[in-house]
């Protein structure tokens, strides 16, 4: 039992900040896709919501801000559709993925240049001291943090929101179609260039959330954009274009990263958390080359 | 091919007309280069040092008109904490004006990188409470000047001041949490070393640049509950980590920072559950002192300031002040020493190794207060390895601990040891000091 | 007028098949050469060849080392930046080790623990592509981050995890002045343009072009992906191993492993893509382009005598370096290589362009 204790606390810490990384991964996934781009932008657009909200917070009550920082990234969205990827339509998509690595250090030099590139702390009102549960159980219990957990209920909630959405409007239901197949949709009627407005405005809204959750754990600066990093590997290993994938990628790839630095990191020296996702996406892809749940790839001569 | 033959005379052209474009009267002006970092991961410690520093050169400026009479040309160059960058920021400046005075590059890997091109140079390197610790060895690592005291000192005084607290290390358990450079390397062995000593169990766990993924780093330490932990960040890492043992639930009054993980930008962001979080302190922090009173007067008055006034008189915006005001201390005893009011690298070597900070100049200068009396000869580069413990309050840094002194003869060997090592890798004799 | 080809042909197959076909070609490379290794000496000042010229080479072989990988095989890589490592760190290993080594066998030798550890991670690519490759290729690059800061071995423990390169002794002649040092940078990169150029134009390099172009298709017509992709990565690997030593004991001489962290990958990629993928050419144009730039960045304020903060600064340099990269992309995809081609073009028929 007194193994056990630390095992499940873990478990359920690599499995929280798994959450954190899905919610990354799901921007990714979304414009992918929707317009096959590999957005690496992803974690600078993270970045630049966090930081719009957190210094517009200063000046304006959350709730008004919350709204502002989501219009400002539906503004960003607007403009690199406009200015980067409609130029470069029918471009190879290493093409469009070197230029959303443009569109990151644009973004990385804009947003600390509008906004600053200090530490600002991000009050969102949650606890930060942790609770301790199961502890007639455990010897001392088992520790989790109230902003992992809100960050989890955010995630899934946002998760819940966006299948809805898919599934369940005209507009999700035209994205699948554009999805599917740009030609088709097309020419039953559907406006690709008002759908991929859509669908980098809610990559940014997914941005800002998951600006809130990180930003509300770590403080919101400029190394938050490096979290796009850490979201590869949980995209490679779910499949690009999966929303479940992504998930379940984030989960394991939380989860074992954390587990794998504690149980195996002793043994190697240590910090080997900062390549297990890697090394564990690569495993996968031998055998699944296209991820966990992503569609299989076909090809044609 | 052609066109990179392009590039290359486009680059010649630029560069020769910066060259042109350089103050052609630098007869009574010596330069001040200025490595910074001003955007980036490491960005918020790196303001508030750069602003000090700026703003105490142009203090000096603006009341005494220089150092000397020559005037001090400051020029700022970003490295953004990138070995590479901070290389090239070197090159490009080392032989501007009439020849970059000292530099300080404010990262370890760079200093590592620099200790190699200094006495090439011949331009010292003043690293204030960083760098190699073996540099305070000054017959080998003639050109390093790591004034104040280096990690090795740093470790020693902490484990002085826990030892003292706890009436005796034996049997306890430490922790380091530190950055996965060579800055955050550099007290490992004095650790290791004091743990067989002391008798306490020593555990290290590496955190990857820029350290904002500590989530298993803690939840090993809240398995392992060290009594003390040890925090060599820098950066994000430093907030990371207090908002991380916030969430573990390791009290934050057990953990100890290095003096660069003990400022304000590193506790703020926790808000208030960095209450009760200490660190090293190698100088008060506050903007009551006389120097304070000069820079408001003739930088922010004149609308000048680098940063905001409530800044001044943060940990690191002193610590960049004091840094700035050893370097010209520097510079005046060269230009004692050589009668030259415009120095070059060489002469300020010479003057670095000549610094003598009596209480009555440092008083002069209104430092007092903020600056213990330091003295650096030929064999000692370091010149005093002083520091406080401070903790933070909720919104100020209190002293908890009076100075503490690092151990010289327990370490000075070690540093002997190490600096010989280096010297016969390098094939350097050392110099004989009197 | 001048660059006409009229009148020159081709009597012989070796002619035919040489590098440079035209005698402005040859004239104007003979030029660049004599420039590069005797004018530039003359000309140019200490920080130039310190701070520009030699990082600009060396980036320029490793930009060259990509290149193969990316603009000839089709197989991209993010891990550019591990395999220089590997072949610093295999360098540094190697002359700590064998004392007397040869300074231009310990490079060879550290190109080739490079080659053969870009062979183990290339292994994934016979199974994955494109973008799911780029992101197994970063598994190399933070790999090969995590086991130089951690394995104490590869740094000969030194506490610091920094290491220092020995002293640039090639056959008694001890390299250390800036020149000396630009002239060997130089060396290394006319050796591995030539190599490269000839690599890709023979057997192995239009089997590299085949897989890029389309694999199934290269697969049917008997070339073996296996062959073709593991030379591609191992010839690549080679290449940045050697401009990772030369980046170390040339340019650094004291580092760790943030200076091949995956900023490098990513600096090496952007020089192949605003080169130009698939041009010896565009790899010099390329590293030329991101070496100078920041610094140009960086000093165009003052030039033009507007006073800028150095955050200011610092902030503009990421906007502007990604803007460019974006209209890049747009303007031309194909890289600065291609400008320069369609430069030619025109230049061959004016001033008659009929």
């Amino acid at each position: 039992m007194a193994e056990l204790g630390p095992f499940l606390e873990v478990l359920l810490g690599g499995l929280m900040s798994g959450v954190l990384y899905s919610l990354v991964a799901l921007g990714f996934v979304l414009i992918f896709k929707a317009s096959g781009v590999f957005n690496f932008a992803q974690g600078a657009m993270v970045l630049f919501a966090a930081l719009a909200l957190v210094r517009l917070d200063e000046w304006m009550p959350l709730p008004l801000a919350l709204v502002l920082a989501m219009a400002i990234m539906v503004a960003v969205a607007f403009a690199i559709e406009r200015l980067v990827l409609r130029p470069l339509v029918g471009q190879h998509g290493l093409i469009l993925f070197m230029a959303t690595i443009g569109v990151t250090f644009f973004l990385d030099g804009f947003g600390q240049t509008v906004w600053g590139s200090n530490v600002y702390q991000l009050e969102l009102g949650i606890p930060s001291t942790p609770w301790f549960l199961l502890e007639g159980l455990f010897p001392g219990g088992i520790l989790v943090s109230p902003v992992d957990v809100f960050a989890t209920v955010i995630a899934g909630s946002l998760v819940l929101a966006l299948s809805v959405f898919f599934h369940g409007t005209r507009i999700g239901r035209a994205l699948r179609a554009v999805a599917d197949d740009h030609q088709a949709a097309q020419s039953v009627g559907i406006p690709l260039n008002q759908i991929w407005l859509i669908v980098w405005s809610t990559a940014g809204i997914v941005a800002l959330v998951a600006g809130m959750a990180w930003g509300s754990k770590l403080g919101v600066q400029f190394s938050l954009s490096l979290v796009a990093l850490k979201a590869l590997p949980v995209l490679i290993l779910g499949g690009l274009t999966s929303i479940p994938g992504a998930i379940v990628g984030g989960l394991l790839v939380g989860a074992g990263e954390k587990l794998a630095e504690l149980y195996l990191g002793p043994l190697v020296g240590g910090g080997i958390e900062y390549w297990f996702a890697y090394v564990l996406a690569l495993a996968v892809l031998l055998v699944r080359p296209q991820g966990l749940f992503g569609e299989r790839i076909i090809e044609r001569v | 091919m052609r066109l990179s033959t392009l590039a290359r005379t486009l680059a010649t052209t630029a560069a020769l007309a910066l060259l042109a474009a350089a103050p052609a009267g630098a007869a009574d002006t010596i330069f001040y280069p200025h490595l910074v970092y001003r955007s980036g991961a490491y960005a918020p410690n790196g303001i508030p040092f750069a602003n000090g520093v700026a703003d105490y050169v142009a203090m000096v400026n603006a009341r005494d008109g220089g150092v000397g009479g020559a005037r001090i040309e400051l020029e700022e160059c970003e490295t953004g904490y990138a070995t590479d960058r901070g290389v090239e920021c070197y090159e490009r400046l080392k032989t501007k004006g009439s020849g970059a005075i000292a530099f300080s590059p404010l990262s370890t890997g760079i200093t590592f990188a620099l200790t190699e091109k200094v006495p090439v140079d011949k331009i010292p390197l003043q690293t204030m409470g960083y760098g190699r610790s073996e540099s305070a060895d000054g017959r080998v690592f003639q050109w390093n000047f790591p004034l104040l005291g280096t990690y090795w000192s740093a470790a020693d005084i902490l484990i002085q001041h826990t030892a003292r607290i706890s009436g005796g290390l034996k049997g306890k358990k430490i922790t380091l949490v530190y950055h996965d450079s060579p800055y955050g390397k550099e007290p490992i062995p004095v650790l290791q070393d004091h743990a067989a000593k002391h008798g306490y169990t020593f555990e290290a766990i590496p955190v990857t640049h820029p350290g904002v993924e500590q989530k298993a780093a803690w939840l090993k330490i809240r398995q392992t509950r060290p009594d003390f932990v040890f925090l060599w960040g820098w950066g994000v890492m430093n907030s990371t980590a207090i908002k991380e043992a916030v969430a573990v639930g390791y009290p934050r009054d057990k953990m100890y920072g290095v003096w660069w993980a003990a400022a304000e930008p590193d506790v703020r962001p926790a808000g208030d559950d960095a209450k009760g979080y200490q660190g090293l302190a190698l100088h008060p922090s506050g903007a009551d002192y006389a120097v304070h009173k000069d820079i408001l007067k003739y930088v922010y008055d004149a609308g000048k300031g680098a940063g905001k006034r409530e800044e001044v008189g943060e940990v690191l915006y002193n610590r960049g002040m004091i840094d700035a005001m050893l370097k010209l201390e520097a510079v005046r005893t060269a230009q004692k020493l050589t009668g030259k009011t415009v120095v070059n690298g060489a002469d300020v070597r010479e003057g670095y190794a000549g610094l003598d900070l009596s209480a009555a100049r440092i008083k002069e200068l209104g430092f007092e207060g903020l600056v213990t009396p330091l003295k650096v000869s030929c064999a000692d580069h370091e010149g005093a390895r002083k520091a406080r413990i401070h903790q933070w309050d909720g919104k100020k840094w209190v002293f908890v601990s009076d100075w503490i002194e690092a151990d010289t003869k327990y370490l000075r060997p070690k540093v002997e040891a190490a600096a010989a090592a280096y010297a016969k890798e390098k094939g350097i004799t050392p110099a004989s000091c009197p | 007028m001048i660059y006409r080809e009229t009148g020159q042909f081709r009597t012989s197959y070796a002619a035919d098949q040489a590098i440079f076909r035209l005698r402005q070609d040859r004239i104007g490379i003979a030029l660049v050469l004599l420039f590069a290794w005797v004018g530039v000496p003359l000309l140019a000042d200490d920080y130039l060849l310190r701070a520009i010229l030699v990082p600009f080479l060396i980036l320029a072989v490793g930009a060259i080392g990509l290149n193969l990988l990316l603009g000839y095989c089709g197989q991209i890589s993010l891990g550019t930046g591990a395999f220089m490592a590997i072949g610093a760190y295999a360098a540094y290993n190697l002359a700590l080790r064998l004392p007397g080594l040869p300074l231009l066998l310990d490079f060879l030798l550290a190109g080739l623990v490079a080659a053969a550890v870009g062979v183990l991670f290339g292994i994934p690519s016979l199974r994955i592509k494109g973008l799911y490759l780029a992101v197994a290729t970063l598994a190399a690059q933070f790999f090969v981050d995590w086991m130089f800061a951690r394995i104490g071995w590869f740094t000969n423990y030194t506490p610091s995890g920094s290491v220092t390169a020995p002293p640039l002794d090639l056959f008694g002649w001890l390299i250390d002045t800036p020149l000396e040092k630009y002239w060997l940078c130089l060396a290394f990169a006319c050796l591995t343009a030539i190599v490269a150029k000839n690599l890709v134009r023979s057997r192995i390099g239009r089997s590299w072009m085949a897989i890029r172009d389309m694999d199934i298709a290269a697969e049917i017509i008997g070339i073996r992906p296996m062959t073709a992709k593991l030379s591609a990565f191992a010839v690549s690997s080679f290449v940045a191993g050697v401009a990772g030593v030369l980046w170390a004991f040339v340019h650094l001489g004291s580092w760790e492993p943030l200076a091949f962290s995956i900023d490098m990958s990513f600096r090496l990629l952007f020089m192949v893509i605003i080169g130009g993928m698939g041009s010896i050419l565009g790899s010099f144009l390329g590293a030329a382009f991101i070496t100078i730039l920041p610094i140009f960045l960086n000093q165009a304020p003052a030039l033009i005598g507007i006073e800028l903060s150095t955050a200011m600064v610092s902030h503009l340099e990421f906007m502007i370096f990604g803007a460019l990269i974006v209209l890049f992309l747009i303007v031309e995809p194909h890289g600065l290589a291609r400008l320069w081609q369609i430069g030619k073009e025109k230049l061959r028929l004016w001033p008659f362009p009929y």
